[in-house]
């Protein structure tokens, strides 16, 4: 049984470049999304760890977000690009562990898409909230 | 254990309307470490700062948090005032409440409980922080520009002028690029010469600019302040020191029959050339293909006639070595050849030309000494009609074609059928085009001038077909305003291929790590904010190497280029991004993971000893990465299989700390 | 016909041709090719543009659809990739199915065929008028 005060906790790796700055340009355009999301800001996609995003399952994260800048416009050349088949070989093998695909998503924000940062966080938190808690990889000892 | 201050900012009401800054100050002051926590209407403010320093002084704090706007606007400003107060820049983290709270949330409850999450998730980050310093590397006061066209030439000039040296690699036996072969420059009908050769003229006799003509980049090897650069000088078989430029050989030599390629292949030149009479530098060159000396060892014109014995038939290739604190590409284009396009007859009408062989058939030092003569039967053409975007604006599907807009077009074919209507006001000129794209000074106006003062036949539509029939070229093309098919009876057609960067251009891109997009434009670093700019530091670049240019635009952005490379000269040292990354050499097994996966090529590989057990020594191999060189994206971090490479600034150990922190609410 | 059927005969030219109408820039070399011109009443590059517009009827009723020759020389030279050549093919189509029956038949053909008739022409009329 849901708890009635269930609010989803959402973890968003940004890359510095463009997704955090889109980020930033969505919160001076005054785009609102849920406060459920929480940013944490990245040099680039490729700097995130698929730890990172088992890491924040397995302290009771819903769902992981990560975003970066848009293909062949990372300020690295080509870091979107690993990240990007790193994300894909980190999906499928949650999807093995039976975590559902919804709960991680890849998104390519640039500086300039304040909008879609919002739309996008808006609707990864609603998908989120209707999953609900995500029990499967929590570890109970990371609980107070 | 740190001893973190934590500075909440109200910045006016922006942040304080929404988010409860008292009692985020005070939950923050409860987390462990944290030694200092209060509030502040604004923290960038002088009085803000001085807030901050007099708290690191008395509280003797190690780390600072500022709750306040993102740390894209301030985190500098608050590092530069840590700083002043003796703290390590890189203790001082930012946690964003205002453009990733307070803009975007109403009620304040569900805010204040977000920038007290936020705030515990910078502290939990500044605990693991270390103090960072940024490396300093010299900088080798000296540029290269690859590519001795207007880009290059202006480009090296403008930095020559600040007083530094500047080398030029020209691949051709001259610098001048394509300028040289134009006639006339749009929109002011000037003699492009007479523009560029003074400037040619400049660079031979600036004592800060040294030429390596006839000369192609061998190998790159270094990082920004510090390139290392092969050059190879290619054997002209003729002194360069000795010669005098008097042309005796070139006109002695017996073998005639060579295409000039500095015509367009429309005429001949000797096997011992120089290309065009402002030749910088006037120097000839042998051209082995085609000497019959080198071909047969018989002959030895130009050598009986060479009167001060410059010829040397076995002048070898020689690598210069030399170091450079900056790189310029400068690389250019080349119009592409449109043999693909058979319905346009270019590979089997004479008469059907490209714009850059018109250029030469109307240059007064051209094949036809400036009048415009076709080069089937050498006799002067009625009727010219002109195709636009022939290889340009192509489907990204489409093979034969580029996707672009290869933007000069427009205004050189104006340009052309202008000249063509002044000149021979009995010569009827169409144009067929796709739309007409003229933005720039004056253009417009140079446009219009060519259909309301001189009578060109602007026509919205393509040429279908072109076929040769008793020396008249039959066109048959769409007039899409009035819906006929025309069928024009033609004795020349001219056609404005598509720019395409130079051959060259890949293969140095490759050796500057320079990127480059699906059609081999160089990228520059930020489209808008950095366009002359590599995202490679140190490289950087001017004219059409990076995207379509004329020439305005390509002196403006080589100028640009210099100031760029100015700047960066004028520095005796580089500081460093320090949040680099780093090899822990007992982790590493040397697997070349990370250096697959570097885009810049910062990281090495090399054979260390280490203690091993008995007293033995062991030799591993292990990476390093060099901190001027690395960005510190953190690719290799992640690949690195051992866990051995970290990012200083945003570790592992950091990041998940901040996942702890964010997950535990 | 309602709205709704004519968008589904739309959708259904769009499939069967594997067209994308909005790649087209409108340069026309589709009918600066056509040897057909003449005999047309739209041409290749305004049977993208109707199409585009939705304007499927007046096509349909026109005789153009069968004065092209099937050369597919502006698909050829298309440099968008639009293909008009492929587009009018399913009008056709789509004419010959609504009407139920094949333009031609195969026993007709032989009546119709002379020496000098390429190869190409045969299989071309075979593509234009049965399906």
């Amino acid at each position: 049984m849901q708890d009635v005060n269930y609010r989803p906790k959402i973890v968003a790796f940004c890359c510095n470049w463009c997704s955090y700055a889109g980020a930033d340009l969505a919160g001076s355009s005054r785009l609102a999304y849920p406060a459920d999301v929480k940013i944490i800001r990245v040099p680039c996609s490729c700097r995130v760890n698929p730890l990172f995003i088992l890491r924040a399952f397995q302290r009771g994260a819903d769902g992981v977000i990560m975003a970066g800048c848009h293909p062949g416009d990372c300020h690295y050349t080509s870091g979107n690009y690993f990240a990007r088949r790193r994300m894909t070989l980190l999906f499928s093998m949650l999807d093995y562990l039976g975590i559902e695909r919804e709960r991680t998503r890849v998104e390519w924000i640039s500086a300039a898409e304040g909008a879609k940062f919002s739309k996008t966080m808006n609707e990864f938190a609603a998908t989120i909230a209707a999953l609900g808690e995500n029990k499967r990889l929590e570890d109970l000892r990371c609980k107070k | 254990m740190q001893r973190i201050g934590v500075f909440i900012c109200h910045c006016g009401t922006n942040i304080a309307a929404t988010v409860d800054v008292k009692a985020v100050a005070e939950a923050l002051g409860r987390e462990p470490g944290v030694v200092f926590s209060t509030d502040y209407q604004y923290m960038c403010s002088e009085s803000g700062q001085t807030l901050m320093r007099d708290a690191i002084r008395e509280h003797k704090l190690s780390g600072v948090v500022v709750c306040s706007c993102s740390p894209r606007m301030h985190e500098a400003t608050f590092r530069k005032a840590a700083e002043k107060e003796g703290l390590n820049p890189y203790m001082v983290e930012i946690a964003n409440i205002r453009e990733q709270v307070s803009w975007i949330h109403k009620d304040v409850a569900e805010a204040t409980e977000k920038a007290i999450i936020l705030g515990r998730a910078a502290i939990a980050k500044v605990h693991l922080n270390k103090p960072l310093t940024a490396g300093e590397s010299p900088v080798t006061k000296r540029a290269l520009v690859i590519g001795g066209g207007i880009a290059g030439i202006q480009t090296a000039l403008d930095i020559a002028e600040a007083g530094f040296e500047v080398d030029i690699v020209e691949k051709e036996p001259t610098i001048g690029g394509k300028m040289a072969q134009i006639d006339k420059t749009f929109p002011t009908l000037d003699c492009a010469a007479c523009i560029l050769t003074p400037k040619m003229v400049d660079v031979a006799q600036n004592d800060k600019i040294k030429i390596f003509s006839y000369s192609e980049v061998e190998s790159v090897k270094g990082f920004v302040g510090n390139f290392k650069v092969a050059i190879r000088k290619k054997a002209r078989f003729v002194d360069e020191d000795k010669c005098t430029g008097c042309g005796i050989c070139t006109e002695k030599c017996p073998q005639k029959k060579v295409p000039n390629e500095f015509n367009m292949g429309l005429d001949t030149r000797r096997a011992i050339y120089i290309p065009f009479a402002q030749a910088v530098p006037k120097v000839a060159t042998i051209d082995a293909n085609y000497c019959t000396m080198m071909k047969t060892g018989k002959c030895g014109v130009c050598q009986k006639v060479c009167g001060v014995g410059a010829i040397d038939y076995k002048q070898q290739d020689v690598i210069v070595e030399r170091e450079y604190g900056a790189i310029v590409a400068a690389t250019g284009f080349n119009p592409m050849k449109p043999t693909q396009y058979d319905e346009l007859g270019y590979s089997t009408c004479e008469d059907v030309v490209t714009s850059l062989e018109l250029e030469r058939l109307m240059n007064a030092a051209g094949p036809t000494a400036g009048t415009l003569l076709r080069p089937s039967d050498k006799k002067h053409p009625h009727t010219v009609v002109f195709v636009q975007c022939v290889g340009s604006r192509c489907d990204a599907e489409n093979e034969k074609g580029k996707p672009y807009c290869s933007k000069i077009c427009c205004m050189y074919t104006a340009k052309h059928a202008m000249l063509i209507r002044e000149k021979y006001p009995d010569t009827e000129v169409y144009v067929f085009y796709i739309d007409v794209r003229t933005p720039g000074k004056n253009f417009d106006e140079f446009y219009r001038r060519a259909v309301e003062q001189y009578g060109v036949h602007y026509v919205k539509g393509q040429v279908g077909k072109v076929v040769e029939d008793n020396g008249v070229l039959k066109v048959q093309a769409s007039d899409l305003l009035s819906g006929e098919q025309l069928h024009i009876d033609a004795d020349l057609v001219v056609l404005a291929t598509a720019v395409e960067p130079d051959k060259s251009a890949r293969s140095i891109a490759t050796m500057l790590t320079a990127s480059m997009d699906t059609n081999d434009f160089f990228t520059e670093a930020h489209a808008k904010l950095r366009p002359v700019e590599s995202p490679t530091a140190g490289i950087f670049l001017s004219g059409v190497c990076q995207g379509p240019k004329d020439i305005p635009e390509t002196v403006s952005q080589a100028s640009a280029a210099a100031a760029k490379v100015i700047g960066l000269l004028a520095k005796d040292k580089l500081t460093c991004n320090p949040c680099v990354a780093e090899s822990d050499e007992l982790l590493c097994n040397g697997c070349s993971s990370c250096e697959k996966v570097c885009p810049y090529g910062a990281i090495t590989y090399a054979d260390k000893e280490f203690r091993g057990p008995n007293r033995t020594t062991l030799i591993r191999r292990v990476a390093s990465v060099n901190p001027a060189v690395c960005q510190g994206c953190g690719a290799c971090t992640v690949a690195c299989p051992s866990g051995a490479m970290d990012l200083k600034g945003f570790s592992n150990r950091q990041i998940m700390a901040e996942v702890d922190a964010i997950c535990k609410m | 016909m309602s709205h709704d059927k004519k968008q589904a005969q739309l959708d259904e030219i769009l499939a069967a041709s594997g067209v994308d109408v909005r790649k087209c820039m409108r340069c026309g070399k589709c009918t600066a090719t056509c040897p057909a011109f003449d005999e047309m009443e739209y041409h290749p590059h305004q049977f993208v543009y109707m199409v585009e517009k939705g304007q499927i009827d007046k096509l349909a009723a026109s005789p153009s659809i069968w004065q092209c020759l099937s050369c597919f020389a502006c698909m050829e030279r298309c440099p968008r990739q639009v293909e008009p050549a492929k587009l009018i093919e399913a009008v056709r189509l789509s004419v010959i199915r609504a009407k139920g029956a094949n333009h031609l038949k195969p026993e007709e053909i032989p009546a119709l065929l002379d020496a000098d008739l390429p190869q190409q022409a045969i299989t071309s009329a075979f593509r234009k008028y049965s399906k």
